[in-house]
C-alpha cells in the first residue's frame, strides 16, 4: 500500500516538479504548496516530532492532534489552547488533581481505527512506561518532559479518561497541548515497528503523510474525514523539503523550487520584496534575553544595575539592525500578550536614567561594573546573536557597564543552561544570552524562575529563588478557572518586569517568506501554524 | 602476482584498524553532546541519562570502541541518532550520489582543463595562453562557495534556467542519467569543476610545451608530418600524465564537497557530513568518515596492485 502511494505520489510531484522548475514556465501545479523548512531533515513523524518548534509545527500539529490543540486561527491575538481529541473536561472540585475528559466521539485514525480513552492511554505509555511494548525512547525523549505534572491515568470506560496529576496543576492543559496521538491499530499492523510508522504515520490530524523520503521530502494530503470540518485542507498537498542553509532556501524560493520558507536571513528580505514576494511576520511567544544569575556574588542581585541594563539598550536600533524583522521588548512577554498585565516598570530607553541607577550603585563609564556574558555565534531560535550582542555590549558600555563575551558552540551554552550558573562549566558568567519559547505558564516562567527548579532539578539557570514568585505559581497551579488564572499570571509578568528579573531585550517576529501565490494564510501568534486555509493561486511569481 | 596481492591485503588490516581508531577518537573528541540531537534543551537529568543509557554513551569509550568495531565489522556501522535511520544505508545512498557529481565534475574538469592546456601549450605567450592561463588561475583561486551562490543568482534566481537546490524534480536521492535530473547536476557539477579545470588546464600546457620542444617533434614535421599526425603523437604523449591527474582529481572530489553540497543541497557525503557535525550525531559522523577512509585505502589497494601489473619493477621493489 506504502509502495503504490509513493508511486502515486512520486509520480505527481514529478508531474508537478516538471512544470514548475522551468520546463513549463507558468503552469504551475493547483493547490501544491512546497515548504523549505530549516531543519536538515524530515522531522521525526511518529508523533513527538523532533527538531523543536519547527518539528511539531510541520510533522506534529499537521497528522496528529492532542487533547487539546492551539487556537491557530487568529493573527491578532496570542493563541489560546481549544478542545481537540477531548471535547470537554472537568477538574474533581473534591480533589483536584483529579482530571476527566471526555473524548470526542466518531474521530477516526487516518487507517480507519478509532479514537478511545485506550488510545490515550497507549500514547501516554507510549512516553511514559518504560516497559510497555510501544515505548519508544526516541518519542518519549521528546514528550516525557513536556508533561511533568501526570502522575496516572487510565480510561473509565472507551468515552472517558481520567488523569491524575502529582499535586493540583491548572497548566496541565498546556502541557497535554504537546502530546501527540499516534495510531496503536497502525503501529499494530506495522509489525510494532515505530521505524515501519514513521515511514506510513497515521494519526488523527488534518493531513494525511504520503511519501517521506528521508531527507529529501515528505508529502501531505489533505484527511476529508477530519474531525473539525472547518479545518479540513483546501490544498491538493502540502510538500515538506528539508533547506538548512539560508542562502539555497532564498535560491529555492527564488528560483520557484518551493513557494514558501521558514526564516529567510534579513539580509535577503528587502531584495525579496522587491522581487514581489511577501514576507510574513507576527509576534509569537519568544524572547530574546540575556538570563541572570542570582547566585551569592554575582552584580545582577542589586535591582539597580538589573534596572539600568534594561534602561540603557537602544532597542529600536537593534530592529534596525535586524532589517526591522524585531519586536522591542516591553517586558518578557511580547507586547499586547494576555499575560502583560500592568508594570510599573517601563521598560524603554533611558541612557540618562540608567546612568542614575548605576551612579546610584556606584558604578560610571569611567569606573564600570565588569561583567561575563556566556553568548553563541548561533542556535535555534537565536536570531542574531553576534552583532545583536555586540549591538548591546554597545549600549551598555554608554551606562557604564564593561561586557566581555564567552562565545560558545550552541549546544555548549545549552549544556551550561542545563548545569546553572553555579557549575564550573558556566565559566563564571553572570548571564547568558538564550532564547525562551514562552507559550505556557510552565515554560514560560515557572521553569526558570521557581525556587526548587534550580539545577539539577530544573533549568532555574540564575539560582532565582523568591517565595512571594513562588506562591504566585502556586496561584497559577490552582488557577482552575481561566480568567483567574490569566489574572494570576498578569501578576506574575508584573513582579518580573518591576523587579527586572532578565535583561529584556527582543522578541523576534518569526519570518518567513513565500511567493504571492500563497493565498489564505494567517500566521497564528504561535509557534505552531494551521495549513488548512491555503489555497495557492494561479498566476503571480 | 597472487602473493603481492595478498601480501598488500595484509598490510591494509592494520592500516584500516588504524583508521577505525582515529574516526571514533576523532568524533569524540569534538565538543559537544551527541544527545543534544533528540533530546529537548529542556530534558531533565533522568531523561539524559535514560538516553545515555539507551546508546550506550554511558560506557567507558574502550568499551565503546569494542562494540563499535565490532558491529563495523558485521557490516553494522551502527544507527543514526538524530534520525533513527541505519548508518549504512545513509552512508551508502549518499556516496553514490557523491560519486556521480564528483565523475561528472572531473569529466568537465578533464574536457576543458584538456582543451584550455591544448591551445595554451600550442599558442605559448599569446593572448590565447594568457586567457587559458587566467582562467585557470581563476579556477584554482575561486572560492567554490562564493562561485556556486553566484551561479545560483545568475541560473536560477535571475534567469530561471536551471533548478538550484536538490538532485532531482522529486526529491529523490536517487540521480539518473534523464534530461530532468541532468539539469539538477548541471550548477554543482559545473561549481565543482573549476579547481581540476585549472589544474588539468596548467598541467596539460606545461606537458604540451614540453612535448612540442622535444627533438621527435621536429624529426617527424622534418619528415613530412602534418601537424593532425604531429598532434595525435602529442596526445599519446600527454594522456599518461594527464589521466593521472585525473584520477587524482576524482579521488579528491569523491569525498564530497561540504560547501558545495551544502549550498545546493546536493544529498552526498558532504552534505551528509554537514549535518551529522552540527547534529553531533556520532554514529553518523564515524560511518561516513569511516566508509570515506576506508575508500580510499580501497583507491589505494587498487592503485598499487594496477601499478604493479603494469610494471612488474614495483613488484620486486
Amino acid at each position: 500500500m506504502f509502495s503504490t502511494a509513493k508511486r502515486l505520489g512520486t509520480r505527481a510531484v514529478l508531474a508537478g516538479a516538471l512544470t514548475v522548475s522551468g520546463a513549463v514556465p507558468g503552469a504551475l501545479a493547483q493547490g501544491v504548496l512546497r515548504i523549505g523548512m530549516t531543519a536538515s531533515d524530515i522531522p521525526l513523524t511518529t508523533g513527538q516530532a523532533d527538531n523543536g518548534g519547527e518539528g511539531m509545527r510541520f510533522t506534529g500539529y499537521t497528522v496528529y492532534d492532542g487533547l487539546v490543540n492551539w487556537d491557530l486561527s487568529s493573527a491578532d491575538k496570542p493563541s489560546d489552547i481549544v478542545p481537540g481529541l477531548a471535547e470537554s473536561w472537568t477538574v474533581d472540585p473534591s480533589d483536584r488533581t483529579k482530571w476527566t475528559f471526555k473524548i470526542r466521539p466518531g474521530v477516526k485514525f487516518h487507517d480507519g481505527s478509532d479514537f478511545t480513552a485506550e488510545s490515550v492511554v497507549w500514547n501516554l505509555d507510549k512516553l511514559l512506561k518504560n516497559e510497555s511494548p510501544q515505548y519508544d525512547p526516541r518519542q518519549s525523549a521528546q514528550g516525557r518532559t513536556r508533561i511533568p505534572a501526570v502522575a496516572s491515568y487510565r480510561a473509565l470506560d472507551p468515552m472517558t479518561l481520567e488523569v491524575v496529576t502529582k499535586a493540583p496543576d491548572a497548566t496541565l492543559l498546556y502541557q497535554l497541548a504537546w502530546i501527540m496521538m499516534s495510531s496503536p491499530a497502525q503501529w499494530e499492523k506495522l509489525g510494532k515497528s515505530w521505524d515501519a510508522f514513521a515511514k506510513t504515520p497515521s494519526g488523527t490530524g488534518p493531513w494525511k503523510m504520503t511519501l517521506f523520503a528521508p531527507r529529501e521530502r515528505a508529502e501531505m494530503v489533505p484527511n476529508a474525514n477530519y474531525w473539525d470540518k472547518a479545518r479540513v485542507p483546501k490544498l491538493d498537498k502540502l510538500v515538506l523539503v528539508p533547506l538548512p542553509e539560508a542562502n539555497a532556501r532564498v535560491a529555492a524560493l527564488r528560483s520557484g523550487q518551493v513557494d514558501w520558507i521558514e526564516a529567510p536571513a534579513p539580509d535577503a528580505v528587502a531584495s525579496l520584496k522587491s522581487a514581489g514576494f511577501k514576507i510574513v511576520t507576527n509576534a509569537y511567544p519568544h524572547n530574546w534575553t540575556w538570563h541572570l544569575s542570582r547566585i551569592e556574588g554575582s552584580p545582577w542581585n542589586d535591582i539597580r544595575v538589573r534596572k539600568a541594563a534594561n534602561l540603557a539598550i537602544d532597542r529600536e536600533g537593534l530592529k534596525e539592525l535586524l532589517g526591522g524583522l524585531a519586536i522591542p521588548a516591553k517586558g518578557f512577554m511580547p507586547p499586547g500578550h494576555q499575560w502583560f498585565g500592568k508594570p510599573t516598570f517601563d521598560v524603554t530607553y533611558d541612557p540618562e536614567a540608567a546612568k542614575k541607577l548605576m551612579a546610584e550603585a556606584g558604578y560610571t563609564p569611567q569606573k564600570p561594573l565588569a561583567i561575563k556574558v556566556g553568548i553563541s555565534a548561533s542556535g535555534s531560535g537565536q536570531m542574531q546573536p553576534l552583532p545583536m550582542n555586540e549591538f548591546v555590549q554597545q549600549s551598555l558600555a554608554e551606562v557604564g557597564f564593561k561586557v566581555d563575551f564567552e562565545v560558545v558552540e550552541w549546544n555548549t551554552l545549552i549544556n551550561i543552561w542545563r548545569a546553572g550558573a553555579k557549575a564550573d562549566i558556566s565559566r563564571g558568567v553572570s548571564a547568558i544570552n538564550y532564547s525562551y519559547f514562552i507559550q505556557d505558564p510552565f515554560t514560560g516562567y515557572i521553569r526558570h524562575l521557581q525556587c526548587n527548579l534550580a539545577p539539577p532539578n530544573g533549568t532555574n539557570w540564575g539560582y532565582y529563588c523568591d517565595p512571594a514568585m513562588d506562591k504566585l505559581f502556586d496561584g497559577v497551579r490552582n488557577a482552575f478557572d481561566k480568567s483567574e488564572q490569566e489574572k494570576v499570571l498578569k501578576q506574575v509578568h508584573e513582579k518580573f518586569v518591576d523587579d527586572a528579573l532578565f535583561v529584556m531585550i527582543t522578541h523576534d517576529v518569526n519570518p518567513r517568506a513565500m511567493s504571492a501565490k500563497v493565498k489564505g494564510f494567517t500566521q497564528a501568534q504561535n509557534w505552531f501554524q494551521d495549513f488548512s486555509n491555503i489555497t495557492m493561486a494561479t498566476a503571480g511569481r | 602476482m597472487l602473493l603481492y596481492i595478498l601480501k598488500r591485503l595484509l598490510y591494509v588490516t592494520p592500516v584500516a584498524f588504524g583508521v577505525s581508531v582515529v574516526c571514533f577518537a576523532l568524533v569524540h573528541l569534538a565538543p559537544g553532546d551527541p544527545l543534544s540531537a533528540v533530546l529537548p534543551a529542556d530534558a531533565t537529568q533522568a531523561t539524559i541519562d535514560e538516553m545515555r543509557a539507551a546508546y550506550g554513551f554511558d560506557k567507558p569509550l574502550p568499551v565503546q570502541y569494542a562494540i563499535w568495531l565490532w558491529h563495523v565489522l558485521q557490516g553494522d556501522l551502527g544507527i543514526s541518532i538524530a534520525t533513527g535511520r541505519p548508518v549504512l544505508g545513509e552512508v551508502s545512498r549518499a556516496v553514490v550520489n557523491s560519486l556521480i557529481l564528483a565523475s561528472v565534475a572531473t569529466l568537465i574538469g578533464f574536457t576543458f582543463g584538456t582543451l584550455f592546456g591544448f591551445v595554451a601549450g600550442y599558442h605559448r605567450n599569446s593572448i590565447l595562453d594568457r586567457a587559458a592561463s587566467a582562467l585557470s588561475v581563476f579556477g584554482v583561486s575561486v572560492p567554490h562557495y562564493w562561485l556556486g551562490m553566484v551561479l545560483v543568482i545568475i541560473f536560477s534566481a535571475t534567469l530561471g534556467w536551471l533548478p538550484p537546490t536538490g538532485a532531482g524534480p522529486d526529491g529523490s536521492g536517487n540521480w539518473r542519467p534523464d534530461f530532468e535530473h541532468l539539469r539538477y547536476i548541471i550548477l554543482p557539477a559545473v561549481t565543482m569543476s573549476v579547481i581540476p579545470t585549472g589544474i588539468i588546464a596548467r598541467t596539460v600546457r606545461a606537458l604540451v610545451a614540453d612535448i612540442l620542444s622535444q627533438d621527435f617533434v621536429e624529426a617527424l614535421r622534418a619528415k613530412g608530418m602534418n601537424e593532425w599526425g604531429v598532434f595525435k603523437h602529442v596526445v599519446r604523449n600527454a594522456a599518461p600524465t594527464a589521466l593521472a591527474i585525473m584520477g587524482l582529481q576524482l579521488g579528491y572530489l569523491l569525498g564530497g564537497s561540504i560547501l558545495i553540497e551544502t549550498v545546493f543541497a546536493w544529498p552526498g557525503t558532504g552534505f551528509l557530513l554537514n549535518a551529522a557535525i552540527f547534529q553531533r550525531d556520532l554514529p553518523l559522523l564515524q560511518g561516513s568518515i569511516l566508509v570515506l577512509a576506508m575508500f580510499f585505502v580501497g583507491l589505494n589497494l587498487i592503485v598499487d596492485v594496477m601499478q604493479t601489473a603494469l610494471d612488474p619493477r614495483i613488484e620486486r621493489a
